[in-house]
C-alpha cells in the first residue's frame, strides 16, 4: 500500500518541513540559553536560578518521553495526521510565546515561571512529533525504499540545528552596521526575533500539513476496526511488544542518542568551553560541518535498504568509540597556545582593565588581544585580587587564554573533525526511523517507537553535555574524561545490538 | 548490569550531594536518579528476557 512517487515527495515535504521547524524551535532555546538566562533567570535570585536548572533538565529529559507517551497514544487512537498537526501547533505557539514574555526586570518572578511552562510544552510537543512524522512517511513508502524515504525525516533534526544557528548568527549581526552595537541590541531585545519568526514558519507548515491525507495503513486498520483500544497497555503491558521496546532502546536508540549529541552538541560545547574558541568560530564550524555531512543521512538511509539497517548503525557506534578520543585530543592540540606564548606577536592590543568590587576584595581583570603572523588570535586575561589592607599581591595571577580565533587552515581542520563526527551521526541516525517502524505493528507503532526513541535521544543523548561536564568536575586533570560517557554507552549498545538485533528488514509494515 | 548501575547511581548521587550540598547539585542528581532508575529497571527486564533466550526468534 505505497504512495505514488510524486505523492511520496509531497508526504516527505509536508512531514519534513514541520519536523524541521519543531527542531528549530527546540534548539533556539538551547542556543540562546545564556541570553535567556540573563533575561529570565538572574543568578542573583536563587528561585529563578532553580527554575533555570529545571527548565534545562525537565524539558530536555523528562518531558520528551512523556510527550512520546501522550501523543504516541493519541496518534494510535485518532491518527498520525491530526496528532502531529497538534504537536506542531503546540510547539509553534509556545516558541512564539517565549518571544513575547516580558523580562524578569519587568514582571518579576512570573517571567521565569511562564518561560519554564512554555519550555515544558516545547518538550512535550517534540516528544510527540518525531514518531508521527517518521511513521507517517514510512507508512506511505514502498517496502524496498523505506530507509531512503524516511532518511529525509532524519535530516530534519540536524537541519533544525543548522537553521537555528544560522538565524541566530544572522540576527546577531543584522541589527546594526556596527557589529558591537548589533550584538548589544541582540542581547537586549533582538534574541526575541528567532522565536517570533517561528510563527510564520509554523503557519506555512500547518497549511501544508492540513492538505495531507491520513496514512494509508492507519486508514486501512481504522476501516477494518482494528485500531488499538489502549495503545499504552498494548505497547508496554504485553510481553511480546515490551521486549521489542527494550531491544530498540538498549540495542539501538541509546547508542544513537549519545553519538548524535556528542557529535553535534558536545563537540560545540567542548570547542567553546574547553578549547576556548571564539563564539562565532565555534558556531560557524558546526554550520559548515553539518552542511557538508547532511546528505549522508540520505546516503546511509538508502544504503540500509540494500544491506540492512543493523550493521550501518552499529558501524557508526563502533567508529565513534574508536575515534572520539583522537578527535578531541586533536581539538586540544590544535588550539593549544603554548607555542605562541614563546613567540613575539605581530600585534598586541592596548590592555583593557575591568574592576569588580566583591566584599572586601577588588578583582582586576586585564585583557590583552594578541595577534600572530599566521592569523592566530587570542585574548590573554589576567585576574588579580587585591585585598583591603594588604599592600602586595597574595599570589601571582595565572593568565587564561580565551576567545581564540584560529587561522584558516586550523579552522578547516576543526570543521573536518566535526564533519567526521557528524558522519558517525548520519550512520547511526539515517536508517533508524525505518528500523523502528519495522519493529512494531501499525496499531501501536506511534506509541511503541516514540518512547525508546525519546528515551534514547532525550535522556541518554540529551544528558551527554551535562554528564560529560560532571565527569570533568570529578576528574579535573583529564580534559577528555567527559568522553567516557558516550563511549561506554555506545559500547554497551553496540554489544547488545550486535547480539540481539537482526539485520533482516521487515518488508511488510502493514501488520 | 542493571542492578549494578542502580547501586552505582545512588552511591554517586549521595556522594556528590554530600560533597557539594547546593541546590543545583541536589536537583541534578535527583533528576539523574529519578530518570535513570526506571531505565535501569528496564535494563534488568531486558537482561532477564535475554537470559531466558526470549530474543532468539525475534526480528
Amino acid at each position: 500500500m505505497s504512495t505514488s512517487p510524486k505523492g511520496i515527495w509531497k508526504v516527505i515535504g509536508a512531514s519534513s518541513v514541520g519536523t524541521l521547524i519543531e527542531w528549530y524551535d527546540f534548539y533556539i532555546f538551547g542556543s540562546l540559553a545564556t541570553v535567556i538566562a540573563t533575561q529570565f533567570f538572574p543568578q542573583t535570585n536563587p528561585t529563578a536560578a532553580l527554575l533555570s536548572t529545571l527548565a534545562t533538565f525537565a524539558a530536555g529529559f523528562i518531558v520528551r518521553p512523556f510527550g512520546a507517551l501522550v501523543f504516541g497514544r493519541l496518534g494510535d487512537l485518532v491518527g498520525r495526521k491530526y496528532t502531529f498537526l497538534l504537536t506542531l501547533i503546540i510547539m509553534g505557539g509556545s516558541t512564539f510565546a517565549i518571544g513575547l514574555v516580558p523580562s524578569y526586570e519587568t514582571i518579576g518572578f512570573a517571567a521565569p515561571v511562564i518561560v519554564l511552562l512554555l519550555r515544558l510544552l516545547q518538550g512535550l510537543a517534540l516528544g510527540g512529533e518525531y514518531g508521527g512524522a517518521a511513521t507517517y512517511v514510512a507508512e506511505h513508502a514502498p517496502p524496498n525504499r523505506r530507509g531512503y524515504y524516511t532518511s529525509w525525516i532524519q535530516t530534519t533534526a540536524t537541519l533544525g540545528l543548522f537553521v537555528s544557528l544560522g538565524v541566530i548568527l544572522l540576527v546577531r549581526h543584522g541589527l546594526d552596521s556596527d557589529v558591537n552595537v548589533s550584538i548589544q541590541k541582540f542581547n537586549d531585545w533582538g534574541w526575541r526575533i528567532p522565536f517570533l519568526v517561528s510563527i510564520v514558519l509554523v503557519g506555512v507548515s500547518i497549511y501544508i500539513r492540513l492538505k495531507m491525507n491520513e496514512s494509508p495503513l492507519f486508514t486501512k486498520i481504522k476501516a477494518e476496526g482494528k485500531i488499538s483500544v489502549n495503545p499504552l497497555k498494548e505497547s508496554f503491558g504485553h510481553k511480546t511488544n515490551l521486549k521489542m521496546v527494550l531491544l530498540a532502546l538498549f540495542g539501538a536508540t541509546m547508542g544513537q542518542g549519545v553519538v548524535w549529541y556528542t557529535g553535534q552538541f558536545y563537540a560545540q560545547s567542548f570547542i567553546e568551553t574547553v578549547c576556548k574558541i571564539d563564539f562565532e568560530q565555534s558556531r560557524t564550524m558546526l554550520i559548515w560541518a553539518i552542511l557538508f555531512a547532511t546528505p549522508f543521512f540520505v546516503v546511509f538511509g538508502s544504503w540500509s535498504d540494500r544491506v540492512g539497517r543493523k550493521w550501518i548503525m552499529l558501524a557508526g557506534m563502533f567508529l565513534a568509540i574508536v575515534f572520539y578520543r583522537p578527535i578531541y585530543q586533536q581539538f586540544l592540540d590544535l588550539s593549544d597556545t603554548t607555542i605562541y606564548q614563546a613567540q613575539t606577536p605581530a600585534s598586541i592590543s592596548e590592555p583593557v582593565v575591568h574592576t569588580d568590587e566583591i566584599n572586601e576584595r577588588t578583582i582586576i581583570t586585564t585583557s590583552i588581544v594578541k595577534t600572530f603572523d599566521n592569523g592566530f588570535v587570542y585574548t590573554q586575561k589576567t585576574r588579580d585580587t587585591v585585598f583591603a589592607g594588604v599592600s602586595k599581591p597574595v599570589m601571582e595571577a595565572v593568565p587564561v587564554y580565551t576567545e581564540k580565533k584560529l587561522p584558516s587552515p586550523v579552522y578547516w581542520k576543526f570543521v573536518f573533525l566535526i564533519f567526521v563526527q557528524v558522519i558517525f551521526v548520519t550512520m547511526v541516525y539515517g536508517p533508524i526511523a525505518a528500523f523502528l517502524v519495522e519493529m512494531f505493528p501499525t496499531r501501536i507503532r506511534y506509541t511503541s517507537m516514540s518512547l525508546p526513541y525519546h528515551i534514547g535521544n532525550g535522556v541518554f543523548g540529551g544528558l551527554t553535555p551535562f554528564i560529560a561536564l560532571l565527569l570533568t568536575t570529578i576528574n579535573t586533570g583529564n580534559k577528555l574524561v567527559g568522553l567516557m560517557y558516550p563511549i561506554i554507552i555506545s559500547f554497551v549498545c553496540l554489544v547488545i545490538g550486535a547480539v540481539y538485533i537482526s539485520n533482516k528488514a521487515d518488508p511488510d509494515v502493514s501488520d | 548490569m542493571g542492578p549494578l548501575s542502580i547501586l552505582y547511581l545512588i552511591k554517586t548521587a549521595l556522594h556528590q550531594i554530600a560533597v557539594h550540598p547546593v541546590t543545583d547539585t541536589k536537583i541534578q542528581w535527583s533528576v539523574f536518579v529519578i530518570v535513570f532508575i526506571p531505565i535501569a529497571i528496564g535494563l534488568c527486564i531486558f537482561g532477564w528476557y535475554a537470559w531466558k533466550d526470549e530474543y532468539k526468534r525475534q526480528i
